[in-house]
């Protein structure tokens, strides 16, 4: 179906509201084929911008260009696009079977081959023994895995995933995380994946676009987005826990981070200009201090905050006036209260500048 | 304050139960020590609030007793019991102030005005609601209402227990990881027993000292945190527990040597028999699975990175064995074996860890 290759396009896409700006003009060719993810907080315009691709909200200004084709002012029925939101929305008097049958109806397919097709989806997402089932009668995972089946069972050019996974419990999310991409490899279709989630963005791969306040802040393959930020509202929106980050300055062949340490500046930053810059330290390089390697700074911190999620540790502890998180893997319980001494692992620091803008990337 | 102890207990919604599904709960003793932090933590449908509601009264259990430290309460109402409750969603008087809601429970008491102060402003500043205490309720958030129920959970000091059941539902996920600590915290300044009930690991994990874990009416494991992590007693809890959860491999056991697909795995199981006839598995998380030179061999399937680390998925036959990857590690290319940490490599018969000692 892609014959030019090209997939999902947005040309100077801007929305405004009542005069108020919900979209910042934007530029992004999405990825024809593979994962392309929105990845924000909630309101950070998410939902907006998928709307927008599926023809359900018209833009200010701009064009929306899909296959080579402006398809701006086409509506939703005409546009070969399918949605699934995160509430799972199914009809409640249909059976499995014909929920997951209904775009077929809808396009006129021959039921013979509307049988073949849902039981070819069905099977795919674990569903055929209950395709005679309401789907009142199913779990939430399956109920969901109903509303995907019903968005795949047709040849959808466009796939727009809302946050699919978010009221599922965690075991499922795992499950499913790892089946999603398994089911779109061999599709021709463009997928685009709206999630709150940076470790989904990560685990899901493909590309991603960080967005914030309805900005498209970075955009690019997955990885490269979260190790090289353009700047630090990338970084922000990509970290979770939320990355460390404190004042600190260069001076000739050292960073200075008052009152506590400093460290050698790595090789490819020495020519940067001397005075402040920002250290950006995501939670995983502050170790607890059994931990220490190569490289890396101690420091001491009241611990403010304790938790363990099963398989990982994380602490929030004050330093001189700032709150610092640490994550480690493996079960340690922390004393609220108490002090304990951490080491950061500079070695994987991220440098801002006063504006914001990520300068310690190697020149790709 | 009192410790709580569940003896031979068995519940069924079931007139006349007649086979074991039809138990909602399946023979259970639990102790609760006075003071503790305890967690149930267990999947939707296992049993936790059918458990919650037998402790605090609303259910009067099929079978065995409940003692509130020697006292049989099993024949008690709730209200007879003396415990304080917060639920999933908001209980409060929306007419009131947040002050007034907070000084209910302690007024319906008759407690002085003046002790009713005290202890009001002491609760309202643990929970951050100091600024607040002279608003209506009504015109709260979610969140903000949901803080006053907590703050009505644990204004009386005199309860026996204070029981929670998913209390964080409608928080806002900004806010909650705030307030999972803050309970912890909570707990150990007031030193009431308290029971948490939850499907979600991190809250258990995060308050409690003593997390119990249910599946299917059953407690699968009552253990600390680290326990739950190192020596899972039973499949589901090294499955349900972690992201991503315990390997588990079909095993063989012959004159006390372990093997998976002909491979010997020294395993944390003493060398006692198995029983006969029993499904055999090994256990081993994927934090305590390395390459190595020798070992089960098998073929990288998929690498996952998830910023801090990579989970990488391998084959060897028809299993799947995942283990993870520190980011500056480098992934073999070479013909790659797997070796398993013996400590931490568990041996299951029928799902329950052999070799569990007694507690």
């Amino acid at each position: 179906m892609t014959q030019d290759g090209s997939g999902l396009e947005l040309r100077g896409i801007e929305l405004l509201v009542d005069g108020k700006t919900h979209i910042h003009p934007v530029d992004v060719a999405f990825a024809p084929r593979g994962f392309n993810i929105l990845l924000g907080p909630t309101l950070a315009g998410k939902t907006t911008l998928m709307r927008l691709m599926a023809g359900l909200l018209k833009p200010t200004s701009g064009q929306i260009w899909f296959h080579a084709q402006d398809v701006t002012g086409v509506s939703v029925r005409k546009r070969q696009v399918a949605m699934v939101y995160q509430q799972f929305i199914n009809y409640g008097h249909l059976s499995v079977f014909d929920n997951i049958a209904s775009p077929l109806r809808v396009a006129g397919v021959a039921r013979a081959q509307i049988k073949e097709r849902v039981g070819k989806i069905a099977e795919l997402l674990g569903l055929s023994p209950m395709l005679d089932r309401r789907p009142s009668e199913l779990s939430g995972g399956q109920q969901q895995r109903v509303a995907l089946a019903r968005a795949l069972v047709k040849d959808t050019a466009l796939i727009l995933l809302d946050e699919p996974l978010a009221n599922l419990d965690y075991k499922l999310r795992e499950a499913l995380r790892d089946e999603l991409p398994r089911l779109f490899a061999d599709r021709d279709c463009t997928v685009v994946y709206a999630t709150t989630e940076p470790a989904e963005a990560l685990l899901l791969a493909g590309h991603t676009a960080t967005l914030h306040e309805g900005r498209i802040t970075q955009f690019g393959e997955t990885g490269t987005v979260y190790r090289q930020p353009v700047d630090l509202t990338t970084a922000r929106a990509f970290s979770d826990p939320p990355m460390n980050s404190a004042p600190i300055s260069k001076l000739g062949a050292e960073f200075k981070f008052p009152g506590l340490a400093s460290w050698p500046v790595p090789r490819r930053l020495l020519g940067m200009p001397d005075g402040p810059y920002l250290l950006g330290l995501r939670p995983h390089h502050v170790k607890p201090l059994a931990d220490r390697s190569v490289g890396s700074v101690a420091v001491e911190g009241r611990v403010s905050i304790a938790e363990i999620s099963g398989s990982e540790s994380v602490v929030h502890f004050d330093l001189q006036g700032s709150t610092w998180v640490s994550l480690t893997h493996g079960v340690l319980r922390y004393e609220v209260g108490a002090t304990a001494t951490f080491a950061l692992d500079v070695t994987h620091a991220l440098y801002f500048a006063p504006d914001g803008r990520c300068v310690s990337n190697d020149p790709a | 304050m009192a410790r709580i102890d569940l003896r031979n207990l068995r519940h069924s919604y079931r007139a006349n139960p007649q086979q074991e599904s039809d138990w909602a709960i399946k023979r259970l003793d639990l102790s609760w020590a006075e003071g503790s932090a305890n967690a149930l933590l267990g999947p939707s449908g296992c049993g936790k609030t059918t458990l919650l509601n037998i402790v605090s009264g609303l259910l009067r259990p099929t079978e065995g007793t409940v003692f509130f430290g020697e006292r049989d309460v099993t024949a008690l109402s709730a209200a007879e019991r003396n415990i304080a409750q917060v639920f999933q969603f908001p209980v409060v008087y929306d007419t009131m102030s947040v002050y007034d809601n907070l000084a209910f429970p302690l007024r319906n008491r008759g407690m002085s005005e003046r002790d009713v102060d005290a202890r009001v402003r002491e609760i309202a500043s643990l929970l951050d609601l100091d600024a607040t205490l002279g608003d209506r309720a009504a015109g709260l958030t979610a969140d903000g209402k949901q803080k006053i129920s907590l703050g009505r959970g644990l204004v009386r000091s005199d309860v026996n227990v204070i029981m929670f059941d998913e209390p964080l539902t409608v928080i806002d996920p900004h806010l909650k990881w705030r307030l999972r600590s803050k309970l912890k915290e909570l707990h150990r300044r007031l030193g009431t027993t308290m029971i948490y009930v939850t499907h979600d690991q991190t809250e258990a994990l995060t308050f409690a000292d003593q997390v119990v874990v249910i599946n299917d009416g059953v407690v699968v494991q009552a253990g600390s945190p680290v326990d739950l992590f190192e020596r899972p007693q039973h499949t589901f809890v090294g499955h349900f527990i972690g992201s991503p959860g315990m390997n588990l491999l079909p095993a063989t056991v012959e004159n006390g040597i372990v093997r998976f697909a002909g491979h010997v795995i020294a395993t944390a199981a003493p060398q006692a028999a198995v029983p006969s006839g029993a499904r055999l598995e090994i256990g081993v998380r994927p934090e305590f699975v390395s390459f190595a030179d020798t070992g089960v061999p098998v073929e990288i399937v998929k690498v996952s990175d998830t910023g801090r680390n990579r989970i990488v998925e391998t084959r060897h036959g028809q299993s799947t064995i995942r283990l993870l990857l520190d980011e500056d590690e480098v992934l073999p290319t070479e013909s790659v074996c797997l070796r398993f940490d013996p400590s931490y490599t568990q041996l299951y018969a029928d799902g329950w860890r052999v070799g569990t000692e007694p507690t």
